[in-house]
């Protein structure tokens, strides 16, 4: 293919070569986990400390600050790791399956976050902790889409072979994401449950929404972080046979 | 096609009594809802389009496993992918084989176990219909699945992990079509839909079964 | 202090407490443990790729 030769090509092949993005990555994850731990500290204080009590949930909504972040940030991991698929599959870039093998724990932590702050949440406001609702149910259908991409890539002990199927079990899933929701979506006006709606029509006030948004634009960075903490960490351990890796690791000068 | 269809027939006949198996745990799945919740007909009707469903989905997950295993193992899969003809028809004609001797036979099955069930009589025509569609959505998804998993030893629980997520938008029409009927109101929604997602999952899969197919016959 | 009038409010949230607390508690945590395992995973690397060293077998 005549693009392979052109220079940009090749300044992104070397720049997406195991050891440059590790070296680079190392002050991206350092600067991002400082900016976005700040951040969350100062949203979370804002948002526990200073901003009002809801009217109708009191003081149960400040779960809020957790809850809609790691919902919205595990949604955005999902579709970042579609992105990574594609690239694995039609370009075979190595360093995307190493971020795509790293970004599983992450986005299933997120989700599983979401989940459990959710139901948490629920306790105070719909007195149960678990409903059938159709955010909660597509949310858990997703759990189970990450716990599989994560079960299929520890079952396929050959490397090459396990970032392949895990890339194509991520395209199949996503495409499927939204029939599921539509599906789920569907099924749950058909059941018509009672309950109040989380996202209503109130508007929210600025007192909440300003810590609530500097509380998602901070968990977007510490998730960056975490998986290129992660990444750095899949590359050093695929790459533990070259020397660069046993030099980096300090295992070279000891004889 | 006709070849490779006829191909799938012999050998699957040849193993028949290896699909039974499927059929027999449909019925024992089926038979321990009233032992588990309630034999009262009347509550039993209303859970029985969800029961019908639930069992047949776990009895095709069981079948699902032996889709490629046999051609994986005695390297006929990588035969046919050096022989020119395109893996996607041989995955397709799978697909309706599984159909056939599954999904076909569980959905036959049904109209019986709905009578124990205490399903209205007249209701058995619409859940003929839907559970032959919905069936084919799950040979053929599970297809891909099979597909990824082919190249490894044990993986039925793995497989059951990786299918049920994708399952779930078939289940919720299929017991949705018939539950509205069973409520009185109009089924056509969720039976098109049904009928579509049959349509785009027989139209792709195969092509994707077909690539994650090649990874394990490639190494 | 800021929304609430004494700390032990802060602490109850209006009987909310044990909700928003365990919430933010489990994050913390979360968080902490994926930082946590990472280190453990790279140390134990080490250890096992010093071992094969001394063995010779790197």
């Amino acid at each position: 293919m005549a693009f392979s030769m052109t220079p940009v090509w090749r300044w992104f092949h070397r720049w997406t070569s195991p050891p440059n993005f590790y070296r680079i990555a190392r002050p991206w994850a350092l600067g991002l986990m400082l900016v976005g731990g700040v951040a969350l500290l100062v949203a979370w204080i804002w948002g526990l400390v200073f901003a009002p009590e809801d009217y109708l949930q009191g003081n149960s909504y400040r779960i809020i600050f957790v809850h809609v972040p790691s919902a919205s940030a595990s949604l955005a991991m999902y579709l970042s790791m579609a992105i990574l698929a594609v690239i694995s599959l039609v370009w075979k870039i190595k360093l995307a399956d190493m971020v795509l093998r790293q970004c599983i724990p992450v986005g299933l932590t997120l989700t599983a976050l979401a989940l459990i702050s959710g139901a948490i949440w629920g306790r105070p406001t719909w007195g149960v902790y678990w409903i059938w609702d159709a955010r909660l149910t597509s949310m858990l259908v997703q759990l189970f889409l990450f716990i599989g991409m994560w079960a299929i890539h520890t079952a396929i002990e050959q490397q090459k072979l396990a970032d392949k199927a895990t890339a194509i079990l991520v395209l199949v899933g996503f495409v499927n994401l939204p029939i599921i929701k539509w599906s789920v979506d569907w099924w749950n006006t058909m059941h018509q449950p009672a309950t109040i709606r989380i996202t209503g029509e109130t508007t929210m006030v600025w007192e909440m929404l300003a810590p609530l948004l500097l509380s998602m634009a901070a968990t977007y960075c510490v998730v960056a972080a975490l998986v290129l903490y992660r990444t750095r960490w899949e590359i050093l351990y695929r790459e533990r046979k070259t020397r660069w890796v046993q030099d980096e690791l300090g295992l070279r000068g000891q004889a | 096609m006709m070849f490779l269809l006829r191909r799938e027939w012999l050998l699957s006949w040849r193993r028949r009594s290896e699909l039974i198996n499927p059929l027999v745990f449909n019925l024992m799945v089926v038979a321990l809802f009233p032992l588990g919740i309630t034999p009262d007909p009347d509550e039993l009707a209303v859970l029985a389009p969800g029961i019908l469903w639930v069992a047949a989905l776990l009895a095709t997950l069981l079948s699902l496993d032996l889709m490629f295993r046999y051609d994986h193992q005695d390297g006929s899969l990588e035969q046919v992918a050096t022989s020119g003809t395109p893996l996607a028809a041989l995955i397709l004609a799978k697909i309706l084989n599984h159909w056939l001797f599954t999904g076909l036979a569980l959905t036959l099955m049904s109209p019986l176990l709905g009578l124990m069930l205490n399903l209205p009589i007249s209701l058995m025509p619409l859940t003929l219909l839907v559970l032959a569609l919905g069936t084919l959505v799950f040979s053929t998804i599970g297809a891909i699945g099979a597909a990824l998993v082919a190249g490894l030893r044990r993986s039925g629980l793995l497989l059951s992990l990786l299918v049920i997520p994708l399952y779930i938008p078939v289940l919720i029409l299929g017991t949705g079509s018939i539950n509205a009927a069973l409520a009185g109101v109009s089924f056509v929604a969720p039976l098109s839909a049904l009928a579509a997602l049959a349509c785009m999952a027989l139209a792709l899969a195969p092509w994707v079964a077909a690539a994650a197919l090649q990874l394990s016959i490639n190494d | 202090m800021g929304y609430f009038d004494s700390f032990s409010d802060f602490i109850r949230m209006g009987n909310h407490g044990v909700f928003v607390w365990s919430v933010y508690g489990i994050t913390v945590f979360t968080i902490l443990g994926h930082w946590l395992g990472l280190r453990l995973q790279k140390r134990r690397l080490v250890t096992e790729m010093q071992r094969l060293k001394k063995r010779g077998q790197l």
